[in-house]
């Protein structure tokens, strides 16, 4: 099988399953015990906060380890939210192509007597910078917007929404799940940060919010006051040690994987865009360098998976049929396509293990997916008449 | 999520296609909601004069399921009494099918309204009795499309307008 579905997931590389190994069977110690079998756990948890904070060039008392992205994204806005109620603030801005578990809470926030804009982005994904300068009031208590985008690889203007943030003194969230280890990820600026650790060959199960010391925020998880309070639960301190293994991983071999797979998904564009009706979502150039994202008029995006999937090919797809909701992507409509666009698309998302072969392999066979399945559509034999 | 027998149509669909000068079509489905199926129909006569369903031949837009469905239906319909394609239901598809998941449960709704909405289009053609019950379903199906055409009006003028230029 060729996985090009790294966006969704990634798979465990070797040298995190070792760092994780021994902290599973010999020193599977909890971090709050006292005796040495507790301690050893508590030093390699510790080690692994210094180490995740020095990358991320901040305090280690910045760093939270949660369980995922979802929740660390949760933790950033409704922890926020509860405190800033407290100052009279109830106003937030997110961008409206932001991952479901910010958007998703957002609504939720809203739901209970809290204000959000959503901003607008143009047809290449970015937020409209003036749009945020006029959004932010006397109420607002947070901007999230994400560093760059999962679906289209769209990478923000990440510098200048901290510096309007910083001007107007409203704290500013960034999700960096899919950025971290693809782009170099600066956090000047930058008051919360969420990582995911699956996305960047770790295990499944790990996060962190990295929050500025200044930043007050309400817990989501209360008990043992793990985490400096802000995420009770024993630390899940394998997938920990992994998570900050695979962090140190991804950013030492950025430079050379960031331009062997930005070479390969030009390609991949290359000759993806040679299929009649055919278009790239996202920015041709500001985007992520394992990121393509295409529409093809008149097929339907379920159906380009599974025919892929015969071919071997795991990708993914932004269609209405293979949302729970039946819902295009709002990513892709939030870009202003067409129904037809939003409902054909496909994305592919490479990785470390891909190859040239590989790609060479999918651009011979995508062309012939497409056209199999526009053989089945009424559109495709009426279209322009 | 899916059957190997929905699998099966999927790789394998039965009776894609138009048919040149049909007795009728049905077109149901909107492409705002993803899934869009023109069924195509031939009516005979057998042997005992009765009017059958000769040949059916479909084109779809949508996802694994719509195009297996179509698929089915075709293959269901194909040398049925107009009276007995009109009782047709869903259940069978899916009966057919080994199963849908919950959520795909509407394209064999889809599938089976494209029949009959191709042979209320025959009835209509050749100034036959329509019965009642056609006749409700064809007002729902009209009713239930303009609904959707009107709730999302901005998509589709959209849609027209990047139709015009492609």
């Amino acid at each position: 099988m060729i996985y090009l579905d790294n966006a969704a997931t990634t798979r465990v590389r070797e040298e995190v399953i070792e760092a994780m190994l021994p902290f599973l069977d010999k020193k599977y110690g909890n971090a709050s015990s006292l005796y040495d079998l507790g301690q050893e756990a508590r030093a390699a948890l510790e080690q692994a906060r210094e180490k995740a904070a020095k990358m991320l060039k901040v305090e280690p008392n910045e760093i939270i380890f949660c369980s995922c992205a979802t929740e660390a994204n949760n933790l950033a806005l409704k922890g926020l939210a509860f405190e800033a109620k407290k100052q009279g603030k109830n106003h937030l801005i997110v961008s409206k192509i932001e991952h479901h578990c910010v958007l998703h809470t957002a609504e939720w926030l809203e739901e209970n007597g809290f204000k959000v804009t959503y901003l607008n982005v143009d047809e290449y994904g970015f937020v409209d910078l003036a749009e945020l300068e006029k959004a932010i009031d006397e109420k607002t208590f947070l901007v999230s917007v994400m560093y760059a985008n999962n679906e289209i690889g769209t990478i923000e203007p990440v510098k200048e929404i901290a510096k309007i943030c910083e001007e107007k003194g409203v704290p500013f969230h960034t999700d960096a799940v899919q950025a971290f280890g693809k782009i170099p990820v600066k956090t000047k600026g930058i008051s919360m940060l969420s990582l995911s650790a699956h996305k960047i060959y770790g295990p499944k199960g790990v996060g962190l919010l990295m929050k500025r010391e200044g930043i007050k925020i309400q817990p989501l998880l209360h008990g043992g006051g793990h985490e400096f309070g802000l995420r009770s639960g024993t630390e899940n301190v394998a997938g920990i040690v992994g998570f900050v293994k695979a962090m140190e991983l991804a950013l030492k071999e950025m430079p050379r994987e960031s331009k062997r797979q930005a070479k390969m998904r030009d390609k991949l564009i290359k000759h993806a865009l040679q299929i009649p009706e055919s278009r790239l979502n996202g920015h041709p150039k500001k985007r992520l360098p394992n990121n393509a994202n295409f529409s093809f008029r008149w097929v339907e995006g379920e159906s380009i998976v599974m025919k892929l999937n015969e071919y071997g090919i795991a990708a993914s797809t932004g269609s209405a049929c293979s949302s729970p909701k039946l819902e295009p992507s709002h990513v892709l409509l939030a870009l202003g396509l067409a129904p037809s666009e939003a409902h054909g698309s496909l994305r592919l998302t490479l990785g470390r293990y891909n190859k040239m072969s590989e790609i060479n392999y999918v651009i011979k066979i995508l062309p012939k997916a497409i056209a199999e399945l526009r053989e089945a559509s009424p559109f495709w034999h009426t279209r322009g008449g | 999520m899916y059957t190997e027998e929905v699998m099966k149509h999927f790789k394998k669909p039965k009776n894609m296609g138009k048919i040149k000068n049909p007795s009728g079509v049905g077109k149901v489905g909107n492409i705002v909601c993803g899934d869009v199926m023109w069924l195509y129909i031939k009516v005979g006569k057998r042997k005992d004069g009765k009017e059958i369903i000769k040949d059916v031949k479909w084109q779809t837009f949508g996802c694994v399921a719509a195009l297996a469905t179509s698929s089915v239906v075709s293959e269901l319909a194909k040398g049925l009494t107009i009276d007995k394609a009109l009782k047709l239901s869903n259940e069978e598809i899916v009966k057919k099918l080994g199963g849908l998941p919950p959520i795909k449960i509407h394209c064999s709704l889809l599938a089976v309204d494209a029949l009959h909405e191709a042979i209320y289009d025959y009835l209509k053609r050749n100034n036959k009795k329509i019965p009642e019950e056609l006749e409700k379903k064809h007002e729902k199906l009209k009713k239930g499309l303009a609904e959707i055409e009107e709730r999302y009006k901005d998509f589709l003028k959209l849609e027209k307008k990047l139709t015009k230029q492609a």
